[in-house]
């Protein structure tokens, strides 16, 4: 087999791959376009139809769409935001100061990247009605505003990123921590920040079990959860049921392709030094 | 007494020590707040539940050891663990192994990757809770595209989510395609850290292209394999969004959706059998703490046999 030939055949699997990769989103945006009578039958229609509109339509009859958005938008931005700092703000102190138990409390921190947390929702939800957050975006965003993953991989970043020397100098001039915080490290870390960021909304823009769990309030839902209720109550209507699908996926792939450009090649760098 | 007047100063200084460090532990303390608060408390709280027998609304009654008994003669607890280990496997093996090949193939490509990369990861970022709905859609009996597929070529149409192994196929092939891009993404960082000078000395001693591949590439990505299996196995053994969306809170024909985590859910939310729910749960836990620490044992004892 010559080279070219060679060549030919691996772009020929990997472009086999993408199209398995994207085609759901097409398969999605026909199903949108079409009436659910137009595909479900034989032979099926396979391309774009022109009833979009009437599909968005019964979608925004059948739930609150807008209303979960704004929910889901809230919880994964204010999540995102408090995350970054406190996560940060830990990391650094972390990273470059050497207090009492340091390592002790390192090493409690990373021990809890073991423990399923998960699988306690039962008790979670228990204490969510005692802390009368049952049915509040709280519920959803006060427990996940720092957690381990971030402050072990900021630490990182900082450790390498930050140079001793600059942080001396800033000392030199009377900055506290706060202080060389703001002005020193931010500054510094904003790649690695950017890629935590899209972790984190990611993350809970796409939460499921607890948001399912905690919010009792037919009106007051997350996006995942309007989707499936739309789904258990419409689950034949797949036009109608594929149109909502596809609108909550949209924003969370565009808000990837316009931000992520190094946030895949970071994230397996980070598990291969894992 | 001199004894105490030096231990004296050093315990003060210490707590100079520490003192001065206050804004150090005012910037970790959230994290500790939250963990402590939300994650370990419930946790603990969890084990406690296991113990008794409660609704969630009247007194919690003191129940010993009654709900694990319970579990050992509950069948639809043994289908759920069954259903889960068998979802697990059927997804994982295929995930893995598909995500290695793509990922040695996309290792010798040198256009167009960061492109792949890209378009292998997006279907990580969608949400399972849509793409579930979309399998549904694609594998419903009269006429999803895969039974219209199937009729197109003369085939019988299969009731794909009205069998036990229709569901769990569906399940593996939604994880499959959920997951292959990003493992082959993370073995391909893998494969570029493997120095190509170990490449070119085993092809100078006569090694083939299946040689180089078992004898360099798959000992050297070892541990990154190890890492991809553990997270598998940590995500695979608590499946529950995929069922709940396709089938519903019944679990599909025969409960053969049913996972574990899918039957403490349902007693503790949909039966206020909250009690039960979280014996359910501790054990579960346990069943993943056994898998992963299997899977480092087996990796420990395939390392420790290559370097003797």
């Amino acid at each position: 087999m010559t080279r070219r030939t060679r060549g030919l055949l691996l772009h020929g699997v990997l472009i086999l791959g993408t199209v398995l990769a994207m085609f759901p989103f097409y398969w999605m945006v026909v199903m949108a376009t079409n009436s659910t009578s137009d595909i479900y039958q034989f032979p099926p229609k396979l391309t774009f139809g022109g009833q979009l509109v009437t599909n968005l339509r019964n979608v925004l009859d059948s739930i609150d769409f807008w209303g979960s958005m704004l929910n889901t938008v809230i919880v994964a931005c204010t999540t995102t935001a408090l995350v970054l700092f406190f996560d940060s703000l830990a990391a650094f102190a972390f990273a470059k100061y050497d207090f009492p138990g340091r390592r002790m409390l390192f090493g409690v921190l990373i021990g809890t990247f073991f423990l399923p947390v998960g699988l306690a929702v039962i008790p979670g939800f228990v204490i969510m009605v005692e802390l009368g957050w049952v049915g509040s975006l709280k519920a959803l965003i006060v427990p996940a505003a720092a957690n381990a993953f971030g402050i072990f991989f900021l630490r990182q970043y900082i450790h390498n990123a930050v140079p001793d020397s600059v942080l001396d100098a800033a000392r030199l001039d009377g900055a506290g921590f706060f202080r060389q915080y703001l002005s020193v490290v931010v500054p510094i870390i904003r790649p690695g920040l950017a890629f935590l960021g899209i972790y984190t909304f990611i993350a809970a823009w796409n939460d499921f079990i607890w948001p399912l769990v905690v919010l009792v309030n037919p009106d007051q839902l997350t996006l995942q959860v309007a989707l499936q209720q739309l789904n258990s109550v419409h689950g034949l209507d797949y036009s109608r049921i594929m149109t909502g699908a596809l609108l909550s996926v949209i924003p969370l792939i565009a808000m990837f392709l316009l931000f992520a450009r190094n946030f895949v090649g970071d994230l397996a760098k980070g598990a291969v030094r894992e | 007494m001199t004894l105490s007047r030096t231990a004296a100063p050093v315990a003060r200084g210490r707590r100079r020590r520490v003192l001065a460090y206050w804004p150090q532990y005012l910037a970790i303390s959230p994290f500790y707040v939250l963990f402590a608060v939300f994650g370990l408390a419930p946790l603990l709280f969890s084990f406690y539940l296991a113990f008794q027998r409660w609704d969630g609304i009247g007194e919690m009654q003191f129940a010993g050891l009654d709900n694990f008994q319970y579990l050992i003669k509950d069948d639809v607890f043994w289908l759920s663990l069954w259903n889960t280990l068998l979802i697990w496997v059927m997804s994982t093996v295929p995930t893995l192994t598909l995500a290695l090949v793509l990922a040695v193939l996309l290792h010798s490509v040198k256009r167009f990757k960061a492109f792949y990369r890209m378009a292998f990861f997006i279907p990580n970022i969608t949400s399972t809770v849509a793409i579930s709905i979309f399998f549904g859609a694609l594998f419903a009996t009269n006429y999803g595209l895969v039974n219209a597929g199937l009729e197109a070529v003369g085939l019988p149409e299969v009731a794909w989510l009205q069998n036990a192994w229709g569901i769990k196929i569906v399940i593996a092939v939604l994880t499959v395609w959920q997951w292959t891009g990003y493992n082959a993404i993370i073995y391909l960082a893998g494969l570029q850290t493997i120095p190509s000078d170990l490449y070119e000395q085993a092809r100078i001693d006569g090694a083939n292209a299946v040689q180089l591949f078992r004898h360099v590439t798959l000992p050297l990505l070892r541990p990154i394999i190890l890492f991809t299996v553990v997270l598998s196995t940590i995500g695979g053994l608590q499946t529950f969004t995929e069922p709940k969306v396709l089938l519903g809170d019944t679990a599909g024909t025969g409960q053969s959706g049913l996972t574990m985590v899918f039957y403490f859910y349902r007693q503790a939310f949909s039966h206020n059998d909250y009690g039960y729910g979280a014996a359910i749960a501790v054990v579960v836990l346990l069943v993943v703490a056994l898998f992963t620490i299997l899977n480092w044992a087996l990796v420990q004892r395939g390392q420790s046999e290559r370097s003797r």
